[in-house]
């Protein structure tokens, strides 16, 4: 059970789904590479669930392939897949013990009474439950249904492990600790995990890689902090951490705001509109207005600062209306510059800060 | 409510451990009070259309023929083997029900649960229907499609399948088809509702870790349909062993269950004593059994299924 499993990889090819004459995926491609943790993150609708239920095979496609390994498997009934699965609200059997409900699995298989035992022995280890197989399933608490959910997943040592947002019952400090824990068993048992969430955060501190889905696609499918820094649609822009963005243009190779030369460091795009994204915590404070050289500068008015202990958020507003947020620690060299609301600001951005994406 | 915030009043310069104790204890009371004075008009309605007929019941029981204070009623039943022989048959036909409900209400009600919503809507308007015609009718139906020149009869000679027709009516068997008809309904929508309340994510996690359609069903599905299909059977047992109509008209007299008993002492005989008596035993014998069958599914819920 410490020994990987051999992780297989999974490649799809064009899978198509439509609900009634609603497509709900449209000819999407993924691999997942063995014993890489992927997450899915999209919001509600995007097709995220869809996806993960054709890979355990309860919703059958429209067209398309799936090949775990090099076998086929869009046809494969759900039983036969050999995949574990962790369901959002656990679906234990109430009817059976913690025990008989992580053995579940392994008598399917025909596993002898005593490896059994060993292996149920072993996965509550695991999972930190030592001692509790013979709890009742009511008698557990949310926390503790969640982690007898995973070893009931990874007892039978499937090739594949399907998560469906299985911490989003969790109270927020559990789910924390839950997602560290999870990441680490992921380390230790290096099975080809397959996430699903609709919470950004969660998808940044636990995945290899996150396919952010919207509208049955995948937007972009990249290393989380990839991710954060270079987003290549607005869409993931504003999905993955928090933005602002202002319009912008492309002309004769430098990028243009109002009559305002935008500092860059990659490389200028072709001519066209585009959008500047300004994350709230790449802005700073200027104590002057100049043009500082390298420093983008954007001159507002401050409409609100709301303090949360450790940090601020600053609120400003644009000449042409549009709003900024500026997020700062409380350092007392910070504070002592900061302006009163309905004054003059200016917000620094450093050129290799500078994100644009293509307008949606 | 004057005196009381007086009382308040009064203390309410005064700091201590008994600050307005008193004053709260009566207010305590006076809410008991007046929740007691809400209760009043179902209390005496449960008194005296349950407490005072059944107590009745009981006191008329202890009375013989004579007018005699005795425990003759109940020692008949001992004595006399014909009392014995309505018990037992009273008890073989609400078994033999029960089960022909049983068999034919879950595959019903299965069908039903995996239904899509509006076809499962549908198909249970049929399942009531029955309800909104007579028990008399419908027994009085069902011989007429039973009886020896019945349809089922002159259908099954007219084809050829029979030479002779079967007596499907006037006896053990017409009883039990014409009451699984009338109780089917008693099991079946029961068993509907709790297989409704079984988590989809519960049958896919069955399949998911490894278990085909058979197996899911049989180790995730029916157990979990257990309370549901429990109490649709103690529900239609206990409607079994009070049956009157249908085993009167269907039995051809040659089926005595408790009911008709009860009929023909009190009304053939007017010995109210002894017809006290047999309810007594009905009501004492029901209750007996429901209790064994909540302490057998306690003892099911409290004990996790770990065999198996």
């Amino acid at each position: 059970m410490s020994i990987a499993p051999s992780a297989l990889p999974i490649g799809m090819r064009g899978i198509e789904k439509r609900f009634g004459s609603v497509p709900v995926l449209r000819d999407l491609n993924l691999d997942v590479e063995a014993g890489e943790f992927l997450t899915l993150l999209g919001p509600s609708g995007s097709g995220k669930t869809t996806l993960l239920m054709i890979l355990a095979g309860f919703v059958r496609a429209n067209a398309g392939s799936i090949r775990v390994g090099g076998d086929e498997i869009i046809t494969t009934p759900p039983h036969k897949r050999n995949i574990g699965m962790v369901f959002q609200n656990y679906a234990l059997f109430p009817h059976m013990n913690v025990f008989h409900n992580i053995a579940f699995p392994l008598k399917q298989r025909g596993v002898a009474a005593a490896e059994t035992a060993e292996r149920v022995e072993k996965a509550l280890d695991l999972v930190k439950l030592q001692g509790l197989g013979e709890r009742r399933v009511d008698q557990l608490s949310g926390g503790q249904r969640q982690r007898v959910a995973l070893a009931r997943a990874i007892v039978f040592e499937p090739r594949i492990v399907l998560m469906d947002e299985p911490l989003s019952a969790l109270d927020k400090g559990l789910r924390e600790h839950m997602q560290i824990e999870l990441r680490a068993l992921h380390r230790r048992l290096g099975m080809t995990t397959v996430y699903v969430t609709h919470d950004q955060r969660e998808a940044i501190t636990m995945s290899d890689r996150i396919a952010v889905m919207n509208g049955g696609r995948i937007e972009q499918l990249d290393k989380p902090e990839s991710l954060y820094a270079r987003p290549q649609t607005q869409f993931v822009a504003s999905f993955i951490g928090e933005s602002n963005f202002i319009p912008v243009e492309c002309r004769n190779g430098s990028v243009w705001y109002e009559d305002r030369r935008i500092h860059t460091a990659a490389a200028t795009p072709a001519a066209g509109q585009y959008l500047m994204v300004l994350r709230p915590e790449k802005l700073r404070l200027l104590a002057t207005a100049e043009p500082t050289s390298g420093v983008n500068v954007l001159n507002a008015t401050l409409s609100d600062i709301i303090y949360q202990g450790d940090s601020f958020v600053c609120y400003a507003v644009l000449r042409d209306g549009r709003q900024l947020t500026l997020r700062d620690y409380c350092r007392s060299d910070v504070l002592a510059k900061m302006p009163a609301p309905g004054q003059p600001v200016s917000f620094g951005l450093d050129a290799q800060d500078t994100i644009l994406v293509a307008a949606d | 409510m004057g005196a009381q915030t007086a009382v308040m009043q009064e203390n309410a310069g005064r700091a201590g451990p008994d600050l307005n104790t008193q004053a709260l204890r009566t207010d305590a009371r006076r809410e008991s009070l007046r929740l007691l004075a809400l209760l009043s008009p179902s209390l005496l309605l449960v008194f005296a259309i349950i407490i005072v007929p059944i107590g009745w019941l009981f006191w008329l029981s202890l009375f013989d023929e004579a007018g005699g204070f005795s425990a003759a009623n109940y020692a008949r039943f001992f004595e006399q083997a014909s009392y014995i022989k309505t018990f037992v048959t009273t008890f073989k036909v609400a078994f033999i029900v029960t089960g022909a409900c049983v068999l034919l209400g879950y595959p019903l009600a299965y069908m039903l649960s995996q239904l899509p919503r509006r076809a499962a809507s549908i198909c249970l308007i049929f399942v009531i229907l029955p309800f909104w015609t007579s028990v008399l009718v419908r027994t009085y139906a069902w011989l007429v499609i039973l009886q020896r020149k019945g349809l089922i009869n002159s259908w099954l000679i007219d084809l050829g399948v029979i030479s002779q027709p079967l007596s499907l009516a006037n006896n053990l068997s017409g009883v039990v088809i014409g009451m699984t008809h009338i109780l089917l309904p008693f099991l079946v929508l029961p068993l509907y509702a709790s297989m409704k309340t079984i988590d989809t994510d519960c049958l896919r996690a069955g399949m998911n870790l490894g278990a085909g359609p058979v197996a899911t069903f049989r180790q995730i599905f029916f157990p979990l349909s257990l309370p549901g299909l429990a109490s649709g059977v103690v529900i239609v047992f206990v409607l079994c062993l009070g049956f009157f109509v249908t085993p009167a008209l269907m039995g051809g007299g040659k089926v005595n269950m408790w009911a008709m008993r009860m009929e023909q002492t009190t009304s053939l005989y007017s010995n109210w004593g002894a017809g006290a008596a047999l309810g007594v035993v009905l009501l004492v014998v029901t209750l007996a059994l429901l209790g064994l069958f909540q302490w057998l599914l306690g003892a099911r819920a409290t004990g996790v299924w770990s065999s198996r």
